[in-house]
């Protein structure tokens, strides 16, 4: 591996700090991921990618930025890539996984601020983080209120742009989404020097449903009974969609998948038959938090889906590939992402029925709700997917944790209790 | 054949003996499950169970399970008390446990686990609660019982340990009737567990396992607190480790 220490250096890292994440990184990289027997063999690509994860697509941004070309930092699944892309940009996702960086966001946010806010936080104000230090600018959008706060605080440190999302889902909801994704186009626009043309942007919607597309079909392997991949890695490579290059994303995954579906003609599964396949569901895992599928998989039970951000929210549903002007395009675009079933929405039922289907197509014997403590929507929402699954007949476990590993030992207890009780 | 039930729990460590002997023992689990797990072995041996003979089968089940390492099998706890409950209340019941690190509340229908919750990592609405408290106003927890019996309740509101312990401090700073804090302690402790069970559909039958479980002064609380009758156990502390014996003679039957 290449030394990296001049390069984060000249991003004005905090060194010191960041090298005690270096250290602890590939071991719990190790533990989680190489302990896996019988793993993909596409999953080398993967495993570098995380190795070197603050080397290798860092540099691939900074060599972007030295042509001249801007790179925006993103933290939501509703912001379109798309536009971004059109302005021969880049795109990246911020969203912080790590305890590592919940101390820093702790310094200037309320304790009772979901880790997840407190690590993206964390990870800019304490230089840590060489993704955050390189993207020119933050694309924040009006979800949550823990998130719409944490903007203006990060606003003055790095230009940020923020996306007013509606919280309804009307027809009127739709068009003005549509007028906050030309607002965010015109933005980038001027921020990058770069026109979005119908062209451009018809180039990028493909390019981006292509990732969809190839993340769709890493999906479909794991409904089959046979299971040709674990869990954490389906995670690790959706967590890694976020901030990869796209088109060698969707390659590398594509190819991925030849291999995946060679194994279940060859009846290759990762686990014995009649494990139970669980599904999480909730709010999302950004890298590097492994933490629950690690427990699942070693606790005698395989995950066979996310209905999470990192999940099926993050790639269901494609944008229009036929419209002809950049109105339509963005209507089109609109109209994809409203399609996203996230709590921060009233009503959202639509969200429960996902998991119904979901737990159907991937032949799901019980469901971990999960929940980032202190994130109140997807907890209040766990109220009525508990009640719905009772009426489905499909057990849930509720579970609530953080990102430090204080509670490792009583998730795990909870989480074989579970897979006895469906194993009974 | 023997079949050993063995629950170490974060205060005190469990064995229930079934099969030839019948017999059951409880240690405090000190500060390594290691070396309580060396001690129930050597107590076993006396009372005539060898654990490390074939005609011998151990389940380990608590909170310290995998420092039990002759065991044949380590089960959770959840199923552990849900068999053990079982076997004191029969196939339709719920369970709730109040330990010293957790308090638990299992649903069981035909016999069988069918949901459970867990509280949160906060120890509020636990044994371990109920330690604290004790230890501030300098008597045992037996003593806080009878102490509680005589008094009227103070109000506790805080859901949290350690903001409840200074409101206790408060009180006796105020000089308050100790008996009456005491009655305070106890029914804050029914309210959290009450609010546990209330998140699930209780069955009509409802009985208390765990290291309170033969007091019917706190099981008198919690079953006005919940609005349905919480039966006393006898052996209660024993539900985990008598569940374990209980699997263990049935796992070793199915191979
Ligand atoms: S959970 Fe909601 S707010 Fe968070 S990233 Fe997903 S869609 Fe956005
Ligand atoms: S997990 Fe919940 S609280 Fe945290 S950022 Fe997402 S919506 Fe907001």
């Amino acid at each position: 591996m290449a030394d990296n220490h001049k390069m984060w250096e000249e991003l004005g890292m905090n060194l010191e700090l960041h090298d005690q994440l270096c250290e602890v990184l590939p071991q719990a990289f190790g533990d989680v991921f190489l302990s896996q027997e019988n793993r993909p063999e596409g999953m080398d690509y993967y495993n570098m990618v995380v190795a070197d994860i603050h080397g290798i697509r860092p540099a691939e941004l900074i060599e972007h930025q030295k042509k001249g070309g801007k790179v925006f930092g993103t933290f939501c699944v509703y912001v379109p890539d798309e536009v971004i892309f059109a302005a021969d940009a880049i795109a990246t996702g911020l969203c912080g996984g790590s305890q590592f960086w919940v101390p820093g966001g702790e310094k200037v946010l309320p304790t009772n601020t979901c880790p997840l806010i407190k690590a993206s936080v964390g990870a800019r104000l304490d230089r840590t983080c060489p993704f955050f230090r390189i993207a020119d600018m933050y694309i924040g959008e009006t979800t949550c209120d823990g998130k719409k706060k944490a903007w203006e605080i990060l606003a003055e440190d790095v230009p940020v742009h923020v996306m007013d999302l509606p919280q309804m889902k009307r027809a009127k909801d739709v068009k003005a989404w549509a007028e906050e994704i030309a607002a965010l186009k015109e933005k980038v626009e001027e921020f990058t020097g770069n026109t979005v043309t119908a062209e451009k942007l018809a180039e990028s919607i493909k390019l981006i449903n292509g990732k969809r597309k190839a993340l769709a079909r890493l999906y479909d392997c794991r409904k089959s009974e046979t299971l040709p991949i674990s869990g954490t890695d389906a995670l690790v490579i959706s967590q890694i969609a976020f901030y990869d290059d796209p088109a060698r994303f969707t390659q590398m995954t594509n190819k991925l998948c030849d291999e995946l579906e060679q194994r279940i003609k060859d009846g290759v599964s990762v686990v014995p038959a009649g494990t139970k396949r669980i599904m999480l569901t909730g709010t999302p895992l950004a890298i590097p938090n492994w933490k629950l599928h690690n427990i699942v998989e070693t606790s005698g039970a395989v995950v066979v889906c996310e209905e999470m951000c990192t999940g099926t929210r993050y790639f269901e549903n494609y944008v229009d590939e036929s419209k002809e002007t950049v109105e339509d395009q963005i209507t089109a675009i609109a109209e994809r992402y409203m399609n996203i079933n996230c709590a921060c929405f009233t009503p959202n039922h639509a969200r429960i029925d996902d998991i119904l289907r979901l737990a159907k197509e991937y032949k799901v014997d019980g469901i971990i709700d999960v929940n980032l403590k202190f994130c109140n929507l997807y907890d209040t929402e766990g109220y009525f997917i508990e009640r719905a699954m009772k009426e489905a007949n499909i057990p849930v476990l509720g579970i609530e944790t953080d990102y430090t590993d204080s509670d490792a030992q009583q998730l795990r207890t909870r989480v074989s209790a579970f897979v006895e009780m469906l194993n009974n | 054949m023997n079949y050993v039930g063995i629950d170490i729990g974060s205060t005190a460590s469990k064995v229930a003996v079934t099969g030839e002997k019948e017999l059951k023992f409880v240690l405090p689990t000190g500060w390594s499950s290691k070396e309580t797990t060396m001690l129930i072995k050597e107590k076993l041996l006396e009372d005539g169970v060898d654990v490390g003979d074939a005609e011998t089968k151990v389940a380990a089940t608590g909170y310290g399970r995998i420092a039990v390492d002759f065991a044949d099998y380590v089960i959770t706890e959840i199923t552990c008390h849900a068999r053990g409950g079982r076997e004191m209340a029969g196939d339709e019941c719920t369970i709730i446990d109040v330990g010293g690190q957790d308090t638990k509340v299992i649903l069981v229908s035909e016999g069988m686990v069918q949901d459970f919750l867990m509280n949160d990592k906060c120890s509020a609405g636990t044994g371990k609660f109920l330690e604290i408290m004790a230890n501030r106003l300098g008597v045992s927890l037996q003593e806080l019982f009878d102490m509680a019996a005589a008094g009227t309740v103070l109000p506790i509101s805080s859901l949290c340990t350690v903001f409840a312990e200074s409101e206790v401090i408060n009180y006796i700073g105020e000089g308050k009737n100790r008996e009456d804090i005491a009655a305070g302690v106890v029914d804050s402790v029914a309210a959290k567990v009450a609010q546990l069970s209330q998140r699930k559909n209780l069955s009509e039958k409802v009985i208390l396992t765990g290291g309170l479980s033969h007091s019917r002064y706190f099981t008198g609380i919690l079953s006005a607190k919940v609005g349905k009758t919480v039966e006393p156990t006898a052996d209660g502390r024993y539900a985990g480790a008598l569940g374990a014996a209980l699997l263990a003679r049935e796992k070793s039957a199915r191979r």
